[in-house]
């Protein structure tokens, strides 16, 4: 019954979202108030019946219906309940519904907390919300139904990809559509913009809000991404360059270079053609990282649905919303007048560095990600792209980023002294220079890049702390006044200071992890004793345990530091029998400055299971079985994703701001020169 | 002119565009490599040293089926694949040989001490040119070559059970009854 019911309301869905593409838009070319109202109950019924069909797919997991074919293919009756409700989006079907599930999320979040917004813009947004909607739930509808039948129903099902069964990863693609998708309504408001030819301060208002809410959200989930590799793939690494993982990072990239460029677009009336601009690219290259994912274009561990159908499908959206979109920017978009003017050097000129920056370091990834493949195109040889490329020409380019984020936030408007600016960041230099001198003092003076590279991070710290401190008048006025500005400081501007400082913990986080990382890799048989970064290991034996959908071996690691036990680590490698597949379970102790982190491998000498038998893993134990064990000592890594953190906690606060909260963000005539071209 | 800096974006998207659609018209798990049922291309690569294993050369390939791996420690399917080398060659299955493509040499060998070294000879391909002749288009790759030295079955990403148990090992059969 209730794939029934999911599938009719997808139905359904599709049809609110025909009429949600139509009527609002017609309606506000007309300037007919009534059919602009259709607009809001047409958001939210298409919002409510996804989320049914949503619903239905979830309770369908839930109760292990194997009728349904996509719940044989990836669930299990065994399988812990979070899986089995992660288990609805783990695959591509679902993970469809998902994105259209958040698709009207946001149409039907403008619908609500849009009161502010003018009616012909706000039904021209949801119109073209609509749209997307229209596209994606036809391709469910059409290519990818999840409430196929399976008639007569197989005893049991095939099981979820265990390396998918992990509460990281049942949060990771939630997190990461809401930031993707998100963008969507950026492209929306872009659009109908673009359709009124009118773009000015208070639209870059309205914009902004949606713009963090989704590049924080796509943060989180990059990083709840990179986090889960760490921890379940089981080699210590966390970003590897995956065309999948570029995929994700690219929409980011634009949306914090649209991020900033909103900012001038709302302060200065200005740069607001390439904000336009950036809007569409942070919404298409969401679509491309879709069509890449699910067209099979491109061979990776992420790819799934590799079903030619489908990748016509996408395509075809890709090209009607991509190209539907740049044509009517290149058509509209030169109508626009220009704002305010600025110096080169000037807090606009700044946002202006950084946009370039980031706009080319995306260029890089798109072409380091693509580049195998258009070569390959043109009757070239055949090349692959890894790591090498994306070290030498990525990290160059946000060397200067990093340094110009401290200047930017301590210059003014329209004009600014650099040298005055310098002055203003002595402490912040004097600070990171320390911290390079230390660095290079404790290390020995091994690494010098690696130094530089954390004072660097002190930099973006201290620059933040800097700005801050000059806000509120730390150290040069009563306490009282300090705390009454700090109180005073607009939201959006601690957000920044928190998101900049989030960066520069990253960044330490990264050099942490890159330079200083220990690794020790060695046989070990129960009692053997070695030490690694300092710490002595104990390895104490095995014991076999038993999961709910699983059997494991675990190892036993007892950890002293300084003749104390400091830690007990249980590395284990686990066997799911109904997807015949094996996981490493990492053991991970962190103290926040560095993580201890222990594998364990197969068993020396394993015999001959064969392909029938139970793993070696599995079958031999005893005192005198010799196991490959890995030890990882990564200094600093927790700041890659605390870091992460902040920058996403920075987002959120900044979202809170009072103008994004509160009255009607007001088009002043006096204030903004009109830039009707209607 | 300044219209035309408005359109570039429309033009640069048309050239993406009809890229996607080419590159929909292959499947990269298949099998578009001209070099099927073609013998193997003549090559001889370094050892990596502190294997223990041997250099590779297409000498070392005829007599016998085997496979051939492409892999880099940089490559994260390679991780993945990996275990069902190791396996294979704890069951003595197939002889596999393996290639580092455009690797450090002590990066893979490093790679090897710690996931463990099914292959039987290891060639070190730093610049990626051998791969080159071999059609590799990334990492990684696998090749079954049949006794005669001929190349008979290509896979283009990570070898997965399914790939294993369906299509390689049943055509490893195959070709060993063809005498």
């Amino acid at each position: 019954m209730a794939p029934e019911l999911g599938h009719i309301a997808l139905i359904l869905a599709l049809c609110v979202a025909l009429i949600q593409s139509v009527l609002p838009l017609a309606g506000a070319q007309a300037r007919d108030p009534a059919l602009m109202a259709t607009a809001k109950p047409a958001a939210y019924a298409q919002f409510l019946l996804v989320a049914l069909a949503f619903g239905c797919l979830i309770y369908s997991f839930v109760v292990s219906d194997f009728t349904v074919e996509n719940v044989v293919r990836n669930s299990h009756s065994a399988k812990p309940m979070l899986y089995k409700v992660s288990g609805a989006w783990g695959n591509h079907e679902g993970s469809m519904v998902l994105w259209a599930l958040i698709l009207a999320l946001f149409g039907a979040a403008v619908a609500a907390f849009g009161r502010n917004l003018p009616p012909g813009l706000k039904a021209r947004t949801l119109s073209i919300q609509a749209m997307t909607g229209v596209a994606f739930l036809a391709f469910i509808v059409f290519t990818s139904n999840p409430f196929n039948r399976v008639i007569p129903p197989p005893p049991d099902g095939q099981d979820l990809n265990p390396l998918l069964q992990d509460p990281g990863l049942a949060f990771h693609p939630p997190l990461l559509y809401l930031g993707y998708v998100g963008f969507s309504i950026v492209f929306a408001f872009a659009m109908a913009a673009l359709i009124e030819g009118r773009v000015d301060a208070a639209w870059a208002r309205w914009v902004r809000p949606w713009t963090l809410a989704a590049w924080s959200a796509l943060t989180g989930g990059i990083a709840l991404g990179s986090w889960w590799a760490y921890y379940e793939l089981g080699w210590g690494g966390w970003w590897f360059w995956d065309p999948v993982e570029n995929a994700s990072f690219m929409p980011w990239l634009v949306g914090a270079a649209l991020l900033h460029s909103a900012i001038v677009a709302e302060k200065r009336d200005a740069l607001k053609t390439w904000t336009i601009l950036l809007a569409i690219l942070a919404f298409a290259l969401s679509l491309v990282g879709t069509f890449l994912v699910r067209s099979g274009i491109l061979t990776s561990v992420h790819a799934f649905a590799v079903d030619p159908k489908r990748g016509v499908f996408i395509l075809a959206i890709l090209i009607v919303a991509v190209g539907g979109s740049l044509a009517l920017y290149a058509w509209r978009a030169p109508m626009l007048k220009g704002g305010g003017l600025f110096q080169p050097i000037s807090r606009e000129g700044g946002l202006v560095l950084n946009n370039l920056l980031l706009g080319t370091a995306t260029a890089t990834v798109f072409i380091g990600t693509l580049y195998p493949l258009f070569l390959e195109a043109i009757g070239g040889a055949k090349v692959s792209v890894g790591p090498p490329f994306f070290n030498a020409t990525f990290v160059p380019l946000m060397v200067p980023l990093l340094i110009a984020v401290a200047f930017g936030p301590m210059m003014g408007w329209k004009r600014a002294e650099l040298g005055a600016v310098f002055q203003r960041l002595w402490v912040a230099l004097a600070l990171s220079i320390g911290v390079i001198v230390l660095t290079l003092a404790l290390d020995k003076g091994r690494q010098v890049l690696a130094a530089l590279a954390m004072g660097l991070a002190a930099w973006l710290i201290f620059g933040a702390l800097v700005e801050w401190a000059e806000r509120v008048k730390l150290f040069r006025a009563p306490l009282a006044t300090v705390w009454s500005r700090a109180g005073n400081l607009p939201r959006a501007a601690w957000g920044m200071t928190i998101a900049h400082a989030g960066l520069g913990l990253m960044v330490l986080g990264i050099t942490g992890s890159t330079a200083w990382q220990t690794e020790v890799i060695r046989l070990v048989r129960a009692g053997d004793a070695f030490d690694v970064a300092g710490y002595s290991f104990v390895f104490k034996g095995t014991q076999r345990q038993e999961g709910p959908n699983f059997i494991a071996t675990r190892a036993v690691f007892e950890v002293y530091k300084d003749e104390r036990l400091y830690a007990v680590m249980t590395p284990e490698k686990r066997l799911f029998p109904a997807a015949g597949s094996t996981t490493t379970e990492a053991s991970i102790r962190t103290n926040l400055l560095a993580d201890l982190y222990a594998t364990i491998g197969d068993p020396e000498g394993a015999g001959q299971p064969g392909a029938a038998g139970p793993p070696a893993f599995l079958t031999m134990a005893g005192q005198d079985v010799a196991w490959t064990a890995r030890i990882y000592h990564n200094p600093l890594v927790p700041w890659v994703w605390l870091g992460a953190l902040t920058m996403m906690i920075g987002a959120g606060i900044s979202l809170t701001d009072r103008r994004h909260r509160v009255g009607a963000p007001q088009r002043l005539p006096q204030a903004a020169v009109p830039t009707a071209a209607e | 002119m300044k219209r035309l800096l408005f359109i570039l974006p429309l033009l640069v998207f048309a050239g993406v565009a009809v890229y996607f659609g080419f590159g929909l018209t292959r499947d990269p798990s298949k099998i578009p490599s001209a070099l099927i049922d073609k013998p193997i291309p003549e090559f001889a690569l370094p050892e990596i040293a502190g294997t223990g294993k041997p250099a590779l050369t297409s000498a070392t390939l005829k007599g016998d089926v085997a496979l051939v791996n492409v892999f880099a420690s940089w490559c994260a399917p390679c991780r993945i694949e990996h275990p069902i080398f190791m396996r294979l060659a704890r069951d003595n299955a197939v002889p596999i040989y393996g290639i580092s493509y455009k690797d450090k040499a002590e990066d893979s060998a490093k790679w090897l001490r710690e996931l463990g070294n099914p292959y039987k000879a290891i060639g070190w391909d730093f610049d990626g040119r051998v791969a080159i002749d071999w059609g590799v288009y990334g990492v990684p790759e696998t090749f079954v070559v049949d006794k005669a030295g001929t190349i008979r079955f290509k896979h283009v990403g990570a070898v997965t059970p399914d790939v294993l148990n369906n299509k390689i090992l049943p055509l490893i059969e195959e070709l060993k009854r063809k005498s």
